[in-house]
């Protein structure tokens, strides 16, 4: 049994009998504007050469939601992610940030915003130690230019202590990343992206087959960066973990925006049929072509 | 829910390992035992070899080396190579030494300005090496097929000889020789200044890759380009800065053996480039890049001299030691591949 056998209309709380992760309550303010979001995509269209992997997607992400990503293997998902992470930028379209039209030159943009991301692989670099690993991209330094460095004690010990605050108190942070286990590997990345996600939260759940505990994780995850106020883009191929959490669903199909449905719209039965049954994702699609 | 389905997250963590341990696995521990092995091997054969004499060559050897090993060490550690390292040393030479022989220029400007040619090369490599995606085992071949050819073109044209002289007793020369070409004597030895711009090598590289944003940008682009990039480690600029360091490296080699020989001969030959491969490959670095370490280096190279001067000393064949060279290769590359699968095995329990 790996997905969650009955699942109601409300969506998870809080998980019971465990301490939310504690994310940063968002700076974006709380109680949240109703509807107002953090981050929308309107019609962002990426292209690889000619061919689109985005066409003219849009998307937003409130605070305190939960808005899922489906869709198949090549669907264009993890295209979203790079753009909303700044690592590619977009050929067509708007990226809002707080209402404000941004163009992301480089990752280091988009955390500074406080968007922050899980990679699919998690972007951990088995030769290098934890610390290291954990404030890759943007080390904490000390002296002036030319003698500029990472300052180590500050670097080890904010590792130490992120790392404390999602289950792994005693972890040496001076072992190389591939002494770790994969539940501790996901971990870290996790305490990564809590470090320096202060608005945003981008999940895109790993490719390889998860463990139900490395699934709990990553609804632990999710669920506590919502409930600190964070807007959440959770990409998922498995319909009954989006359920379980979301609040919105969208549907990539070949780059494009097949459905955008909320918790009201579906149920995780139609989620799943939506999902797997090419077919009636089809239907829908020119349904809601016809309606527009 | 069973016990075994418990979140891993929460599983109590292994020991640590012992000091011991870790000094077992780092890159630099199998060439410094070789060190120690060569030096009892050849110091019986050869009991000069430990005196100051013997000591003397012995780091200069190591010096020549190790400043180039620990170019490359750097740019293995990022994933990349550059065949022209040598040929750019002796075309900075060439350089230098005909804009103060034919041009009448001064050594220092001459100096300054094979500096800024060997960097404009550094430029040119790091930029083909991040536009073109290609690797950088290609690209650079084609930069050392130019600077070959165009060494001895130019050379001829110029010079119309095939060794470049007349650099002693320009203007600068004595100077250039007190930071370049001079030495103390010590004993029955001639240590030269070589030996200190090789440490000094080795610290910068050292303190760049183990405590700069720089150093863990190298670490990044060769342990997972994709998860740098993810992670916004500036993957180009690294790219360019790492030729950069090569190229003044380069410079450096050349200019040290134009001031201390008064010229060079114009021979831009393939060869030196493969040699710092070696020691780098000795001191630890791994071939797939992301790990190696510029003690890793200098301990390679301090094998790399040992063994050349003791062969040298103990009167062998000299041919034997590129034999000794190939068979230290091949131990190290085993040694490495060991240590990797060592390094990246997922803990099972
Ligand atoms: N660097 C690239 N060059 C060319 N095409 C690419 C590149 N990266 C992705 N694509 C294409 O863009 C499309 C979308 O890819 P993307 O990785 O976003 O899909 P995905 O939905 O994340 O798939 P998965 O479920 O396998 O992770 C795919 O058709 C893919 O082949
Ligand atoms: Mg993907």
């Amino acid at each position: 049994m790996t997905g969650p056998e009955r699942v109601g209309p409300e969506r998870v709380g809080p998980v019971e009998g465990q301490e939310p992760l504690p994310f940063p309550e968002s700076t974006a303010g709380l109680p949240p504007v109703a509807g107002a979001p953090v981050l929308e995509l309107r019609g962002v269209t990426v292209r690889y050469g000619s061919v689109p992997a985005l066409d003219r997607v849009s998307l937003r992400l409130v605070p305190g939601t939960v808005t899922c990503l489906l869709g198949e293997n090549g669907a264009g998902k993890s295209t979203v992610v790079q753009v909303v992470s700044g690592v590619r930028r977009h050929d067509e379209g708007e990226l809002l940030v707080d209402g404000r039209a941004v163009r992301f030159r480089r990752p280091r943009q988009a955390r500074a915003r406080g968007i922050a991301t899980i990679w699919q692989d998690l972007a951990v670099i088995p030769l290098m130690t934890v610390w290291r690993n954990f404030w890759l991209g943007d080390e904490p330094t000390r002296g002036i230019w030319p003698f500029r460095r990472i300052d180590l004690a500050v670097a080890r010990e904010g590792a130490a202590r992120a790392l404390a605050r999602v289950g792994l108190p005693d972890l040496n942070v001076n072992q190389p990343a591939a002494a770790l286990q994969p539940g501790q590997r996901h971990s870290l990345a996790v305490a990564r992206a809590m470090h320096f996600g202060a608005k945003v939260l981008v999940v895109d759940e790993p490719a390889a087959p998860l463990t139900v505990a490395q699934h709990a994780l990553v609804l632990r995850t999710v669920v506590s960066a919502r409930d600190a106020g964070l807007g959440v883009l959770f990409v998922t191929s498995t319909p009954g973990y989006a359920h379980l959490v979301g609040d919105r669903f969208v549907l990539l199909a070949g780059g494009r925006v097949a459905a955008d449905l909320t918790r009201e719209d579906v149920d995780v039965d139609g989620l799943t049929r939506l999902i797997s049954g090419g077919e009636a994702l089809a239907t829908l699609t020119a349904e809601l072509r016809r309606s527009s | 829910m069973s016990t075994a389905q418990r979140p891993v997250f929460g599983v109590p963590v292994r020991r640590a390992p012992s000091r011991g341990r870790r000094l077992l696995t780092r890159p630099s521990t199998p060439a410094f035992v070789g060190v120690l092995v060569a030096l009892v091997v050849f110091g019986a054969q050869a009991p000069q070899l430990v005196g100051t004499g013997g000591l003397a060559s012995l780091l200069d050897a190591a010096a020549l080396i190790g400043i180039g090993a620990v170019a490359v060490t750097l740019l293995l550690v990022a994933g990349q190579f550059d065949v022209s390292i040598g040929v750019l040393s002796v075309a900075s030479s060439v350089t230098a030494g005909l804009l103060v022989s034919e041009a009448g220029w001064g050594v220092w400007p001459a100096l300054a300005a094979s500096l800024v040619g060997a960097l404009a090369v550094g430029v040119v490599n790091g930029l083909l090496v991040v536009l073109t995606g290609l690797p950088s085992f290609l690209v650079t071949l084609a930069t050392f097929l130019v600077l070959q050819g165009g060494t001895l073109v130019v050379a001829q044209s110029v010079a119309g000889t095939s060794l470049v002289d007349r650099v002693e007793g320009a203007a600068g020369w004595p100077s250039a020789e007190a930071l370049f070409g001079s030495g103390v004597a010590l004993g029955g030895g001639r240590f030269r200044i070589s030996i200190l711009w090789w440490l000094a090598a080795v610290v910068l590289a050292g303190w760049l890759l183990r405590r700069t944003r720089f150093g863990n940008a190298i670490y990044a682009l060769g342990g997972s380009r994709r998860a740098a990039r993810e992670m916004g480690v500036p993957t180009a600029s690294t790219t360019v800065a790492l030729y950069l360091l090569t190229a003044t490296a380069a410079w450096l080699l050349g200019t040290l053996a134009l001031v201390r020989q008064g010229g060079v001969p114009v021979a831009p030959e393939f060869g030196d480039e493969i040699e710092y491969l070696v020691v780098a490959v000795i001191g630890g670095c791994l071939l797939g890049g992301g790990y190696g370490s510029a003690v890793g280096a200098a301990a390679g190279a301090l094998l790399y001299g040992t063994v050349r001067t003791g062969i040298d000393i103990a009167g062998w064949e000299s041919y034997s030691f590129q034999v000794v060279l190939g068979v230290l290769l091949v131990v190290a590359l085993l040694a490495n591949g060991v240590a990797r699968r060592r390094l990246t095995a997922v803990p099972r329990s």
